[in-house]
């Protein structure tokens, strides 16, 4: 399918938030993700649950441009990815940068804002004062000068999601956003979270916790290298479908229903 | 000779500025190759700049610095490409491609100088000056062009510098933003190149990557902000390269590349010991402090639960049952808390040996902690 190479102008499902069609990445000729199809509403708080090695930040690398697909297509709002990057906010996993090195929490959050600044131009007061506020939205203000290295997990995280939410995007990918925070933490990040879907954003986090999945989101896709299941989190959170995805194991297999 | 008149010599001037350019250039680069774990690359670049050299020189005819410059810089690139294409197309990892283009492109290096040695002009050329380099090699002609060269740096650093800076942190997120960070990335290690490039002739192709990471990593153990950081390494280096060059041109004939090496090595060591925050001398008091805090409480702690199984708050202890307690000696930790108006010796039964009891102080600052510290340990 060309749907994407023959008309860059033409919107494509401009209804929804993310649409991917026929996505299908590989690894030294082993496929990590098949034929992957997504279609994500906006406004809604969508997780991506599935297996290790399932291929969860794989896909959101891949919608991102971070991984080159073999094969498929990315839309955003209707539009290509690359012509709408400024609408795509990222939280990468925390564990993906070296938190040694000599910066402020302050610093690390005007880093959101580098693209609409453009090339050469440095960051001023008004950048400084939107990524002070950026700060204040995920309680962290008082620790705007600190050295990262000082900072807890939690607080290494907020930093990254205030870092996010400095771009002002329209639908934000966050990669295990809850992974290694504490309890208070968490609760703290799900609240900025429901926020943002309150403000009509979309927001889609890879997720690592099948007991939280029904608290915490109302959209779900399931994922093992292919797709398992998608839609709201009522019509898709199922023992058979979360059997399918994880085989047998699967602790929550009462709790998710009989079907 | 006086400092005033070796200051004024020529040929003491040129060797400073050269050091002064090598240093600020290859000091602000080096923060980038530190802070992206790319010191390797340093040294294979470096090292790969020798054929190059050579070449430069066998197609002048003579030491011509232009010549040898782009000579250097075409070959370093050459193997940073090299590195580059290996990494891409084979299962190497990125150390052994770095090895692999440091190992060939020196040999390469080493077989062209000797044929230019034995070529016969080598005698004026001094090319092997280029392999650990040399204080007065430096010509005067020769500074516009590692002027020119430093400012050409500097200029990028400042002009790209958030890029830079991203692209160092977090190169994912920087492709997000739509950075072409392949680019980037690219032009860095171009411009990481170029600073080697300006330092060849003081400090040679063998230690010139020392100059890349040296500084830097003496200016990390002093900087809160990568800002910061740069600024500090440009200073360092600079200070290195005088110094070295210095006492190489002195006059005793000592080799300039190894004592601008070696000046930077004692600024790291320096560093790693005494700065601020980071510094080991300070962790070390530190931890040092609260593990004698931690004794001196626990001490008390043993004394209280004593006197509280005994129920007698004053009750005698006997010295030799607190060093079992502790595993060591306590006599010191003893008379510390004794100076702290917590313990008091006892006599007891001098053939005992020595006794010690909580004063009442000491049993209210030890009931509170035990207390505070939740262990539920009621007094009776």
């Amino acid at each position: 399918m060309a749907v994407g190479d023959n008309g860059n102008n033409n919107r494509h499902e401009p209804s929804l938030a993310v649409h991917v069609e026929d996505l299908t990445v590989s690894y030294r000729e082993k496929p990590v993700l098949w034929d992957i199809d997504l279609d994500v509403p906006p406004g809604v708080l969508a997780a991506i649950v599935g297996p290790n090695g399932a291929g969860k930040s794989t896909l959101i690398k891949t919608i991102l441009g971070l991984v080159r697909p073999s094969a498929g297509h990315v839309y955003i709002h209707g539009r290509p990815y690359r012509q709408v990057r400024h609408r795509v906010g990222y939280v990468p996993q925390r564990t993906s940068v070296d938190w040694d090195f000599p910066t402020t929490a302050i610093d690390v959050v005007t880093m959101g804002l580098y693209g609409h600044l453009g090339w050469i131009r440095r960051p001023g007061r008004k950048e400084y004062e939107a990524a002070r506020e950026a700060l204040r939205s995920v309680s962290m203000e008082e620790y705007a000068d600190r050295q990262i290295s000082q900072l807890s997990g939690g607080q290494q995280q907020r930093v990254f999601l205030a870092r996010a939410l400095v771009q002002d995007a329209d639908v934000y990918f966050l990669d295990e956003p809850l992974a290694g925070v504490d309890a208070v933490t968490e609760r703290a990040i799900m609240r900025i979270l429901r926020d943002l879907r309150s403000r009509g954003k979309t927001v889609i986090a890879v997720h690592h916790d099948l007991q939280t999945v029904r608290t915490y989101f109302d959209w779900l896709l399931i994922l093992n290298v292919r797709t398992v299941a998608q839609g709201t989190v009522d019509e898709v959170y199922t023992a058979r479908n979360l059997r399918a995805a994880y085989g047998g194991n699967v602790p929550l297999l009462e709790v998710a229903g009989e079907h | 000779m006086d400092l005033a008149q070796f200051l004024s010599d020529f040929t003491v001037q040129n060797v400073l500025a050269g050091a002064i350019l090598l240093g600020v250039s290859s000091g602000t680069l080096g923060v980038f190759a530190v802070l992206r774990g790319q010191s390797l690359l340093g040294d294979a670049l470096s090292h790969a700049t020798l054929p190059g050299v050579a070449l430069g020189f066998l197609l002048t005819g003579t030491r011509n610095l232009g010549a040898i410059t782009a000579g250097a810089l075409v070959s370093g690139s050459l193997a940073a490409l090299f590195v580059l294409l290996l990494v891409r197309n084979t299962r190497l990892k990125n150390d052994a491609a770095l090895g692999s283009a440091l190992s060939i492109f020196f040999a390469l290096g080493v077989i062209l100088l000797t044929y230019v040695q034995q070529s016969g002009a080598s005698s004026q050329a001094g090319l092997d000056s280029f392999l650990f380099g040399q204080a007065a090699a430096i010509l005067r002609s020769d500074l516009p062009l590692l002027a020119g060269l430093t400012v050409l740096l500097l200029a990028l650093v400042l002009l790209l510098w958030k890029e830079f800076k991203l692209i160092t942190f977090d190169p994912q997120f920087a492709r997000t933003l739509g950075l072409p960070v392949a680019t980037l990335e690219t032009l860095l290690t171009m411009a990481i190149a170029l600073a080697i490039v300006i330092g060849l002739q003081l400090v040679g192709v063998v230690l010139m990557s020392a100059m890349l990471v040296a500084p830097a990593v003496a200016a990390r153990q002093w900087s809160r902000r990568m800002e910061g950081m740069a600024v500090s390494s440009a200073l360092f280096g600079a200070t290195a390269g005088v110094i070295g060059s210095l006492i190489s041109a002195a006059g005793r004939g000592l080799s300039t590349g190894p004592l601008i090496v070696l000046t930077a090595t004692a600024l790291v060591i320096v560093s790693l010991l005494f700065a601020p925050e980071r510094g080991i001398v300070w962790a070390w008091l530190r931890a040092a402090r609260q593990g004698r805090e931690f004794r001196r409480r626990r001490l008390l702690e043993t004394m209280f639960g004593l006197a509280v199984d005994h129920e007698d708050p004053g009750y005698r202890i006997e010295e030799g049952m607190l060093r079992a307690a502790q595993g060591r000696g306590v006599r010191g930790d003893l008379r510390e808390l004794e100076r702290a108006g917590l313990v008091e010796e006892a006599r007891h039964m001098p053939e005992e040996g020595n006794h010690w009891r909580l004063t009442g102080a000491g049993f209210e600052s030890a009931r509170a902690h035990v207390e505070g510290g939740g262990q539920g340990e009621e007094p009776a």
